[in-house]
């Protein structure tokens, strides 16, 4: 951009120039200002009132008082907490192992590794969190049939509190490994041959070479994909609702799932937006904490 | 390339097969999503699980259309992410070309407001998007589904990043010979970008074919659901026809997967292209 030569002043299209900008980018201005600035505003207006039988009266922070008394919040948040504790960095290891070997010169056949485990990420929520229902069924289930072949027990993937966050995790490492592998290989490849090259020459290991120029190559890929993979997890919706309808005994049910059953299950959107509010504040604190830890010296 | 190949046969067949392994694995979904959509249902709950085609597919469709009118439930869906698809398309175009190629005044600070939408979980906007809804008489409607998530953030972050490559060298003789700046965008700026339009169609193509909640929430006669609604709707009734069910879900996965894998290549360098840079 820099490099092109500034116009001779007569040429530059003036006036022109000056409104043209603000028209191409207009329409976006405005619908993101009615449907999202001012619906984040409301929404702060909301969780100061309590909504009861169609009247709203002014409560200031009571809803902000309710959630620290709210046995079922502190679950929701402890489940989706746990998710994201476990589930995020299995899958973004297992993302970087994957990416990894696809970059890797003995492997024949890349372009169709790589479109194949993307394929997950095209396949809605909805419709995978059905077919996930029912491969884990306890008792019907292709899973538990395949096991009870090696002399396993049947697992009550989706009626045990414990083996349900299991199940939904294996359904989340499923849709979202290739698509964070995908990612983290475009950044591997822009890793200098040569890098790998000296490595070798000065004699270290594949993990020493994996430590030292691999995963410092890949700091910018990985703070993204972690970075969209904890707004995503707190955010968690469809999955849960699927699969396991937040149940057994609401071991999966998550903030998400709570907020919406608040909102349009029992109708208390003043409630409802109190818990968005500290959804949200939840995800800028751990994002701030991730750049700091994971952003280095940009 | 080969130069290191050639040494090492064994860990290239090792490392392939394993590999190979591991897709077959995350395959297995979508092996028995087609099977079991050949099922009844009490043919997917009996021991052993069924583990090729059946001969219910016929059977299925045909509940389907009984129990949650899936044909219209397909239009729907194909109708509202189409045009969603061609709307937030040209708004995220329009945007992505004016941030990247024109300086003006206060153009940092919008784009980071704009922005500011990828972080802000949307579940923020849930209760009052509804109750404007509501005040616009607009629940039910497809307008209620399609106009709220136009100026889709991610959409024109990708348009920025790839309007971001064209040569000013280009735009600015258009501009000599007097092109007028609508003119520009369409004639010199569109062309060289279809590999990124291609990209961002997918993306939001895809993006309201599955999305759930917001339809969820305001759609309300089964006429207008569209596929994730009508099955997740279908998956909560008493006697849940898993067959039935299986059989949608096909539908609404295979022609994504199919479009998907015709233009993958667009999609994922212009994803990436996106992704990385930053």
């Amino acid at each position: 951009m820099t490099l092109a030569k500034p116009l001779p002043a007569a040429a530059r299209p003036r006036r022109r120039g000056r409104t043209a900008p603000y028209l191409f980018v207009l329409p976006a201005l405005l619908l993101f200002a009615a449907f999202k600035l001012y619906p984040i505003g409301w929404s702060f207006l909301l969780s100061l009132h309590r909504t009861t039988g169609g009247t709203e009266t002014f409560v200031g922070l009571d809803n902000y008082a309710r959630l620290i008394d709210d046995p079922l919040l502190w679950t929701a948040l402890r489940n989706t907490l746990v998710i994201l504790a476990v589930q995020v960095p299995l899958m973004l290891a297992l993302a970087t192992g994957l990416a990894v070997a696809l970059d890797s010169r003995l492997l024949k056949g890349r372009p169709l590794f790589r479109l194949g485990f993307f394929l997950p990420m095209v396949t809605g929520l909805v419709a995978y969190g059905i077919v996930f229902s029912v491969l884990l069924n306890k008792d019907y289930g292709l899973v538990n049939w395949l096991l009870g072949h090696v002399g396993a027990d049947p697992v009550p993937w989706l009626t045990d509190g414990t083996w349900a966050r299991i199940s939904l995790g294996l359904a989340l490492t499923w849709h979202y490994t290739g698509y964070n592998a995908v990612i983290l290989l475009a950044r591997l490849q822009t890793v200098p041959r040569e890098l790998y090259d000296a490595a070798a020459v000065d004699g270290a290991g594949a993990l020493t070479a994996f430590r030292h120029v691999t995963l410092p190559g890949l700091r910018p890929a990985l703070l993204l994909t972690t970075v969209l993979s904890t707004i995503g997890t707190l955010q968690l919706f469809d999955e849960p609702t699927v699969l396991t309808g937040g149940g057994p005994d609401n071991a999966t049910l998550t903030l998400g799932m709570y907020l919406y059953r608040n909102a349009f299950t029992y109708f208390d959107f003043g409630y409802a937006s109190a818990v968005a509010y500290a959804l949200t504040l939840l995800i800028g604190l751990l994002g701030l904490l991730q750049f700091r830890l994971l952003g280095g010296k940009q | 390339m080969t130069t290191t190949t050639r040494g090492r046969p064994g860990r290239s067949i090792l490392l392939t097969s394993g590999l190979a392994l591991a897709l077959a694995t995350v395959a297995v979904p979508f092996y028995w999503l087609a099977v079991g959509a050949t099922h009844s249902s009490q043919e997917l709950f009996s021991s052993p699980p069924p583990l090729l085609p059946g001969s219910h597919l016929a059977d299925n469709l045909a509940t389907l259309q009984e129990t949650a009118h899936f044909g219209r439930v397909v239009l729907n869906s194909l109708g509202i992410a189409a045009l969603y698809t061609l709307l937030a398309g040209t708004v995220c175009t329009l945007a992505g070309y004016g941030f990247a190629t024109h300086r003006f005044r206060g153009r940092e600070a919008l784009f980071g407001l704009l922005m500011l939408g990828l972080v802000v979980p949307a579940q923020i906007t849930l209760v009052p998007l509804f109750r404007m809804m509501a005040e616009l008489h607009w629940l039910g409607t497809y307008q209620a589904v399609i106009t709220p998530n136009l100026a889709l953030p991610f959409g024109i972050f990708l348009m920025r990043q790839s309007m971001a490559a064209l040569p000013k060298e280009l735009l600015d003789s258009g501009r000599m010979d007097g092109c007028g700046e609508l003119r520009l965008f369409w004639r010199v700026a569109l062309p060289p970008m279809r590999p990124a339009l291609a990209a961002l169609a997918i993306f939001l193509f895809l993006y309201q074919w599955n999305d759930f909640v917001w339809p969820l929430i305001v759609l309300r006669d089964e006429l207008t659901f569209t596929i994730p609604v009508a099955l997740a709707s279908l998956q909560g009734l008493d006697e849940t026809d898993y067959g039935a069910i299986l059989a949608g879900t096909s539908i609404a996965a295979v022609p994504m997967a199919i479009v998907f894998l015709l233009l993958q290549r667009h999609f994922v360098s212009g994803l990436l292209a996106g992704a990385v840079k930053e």
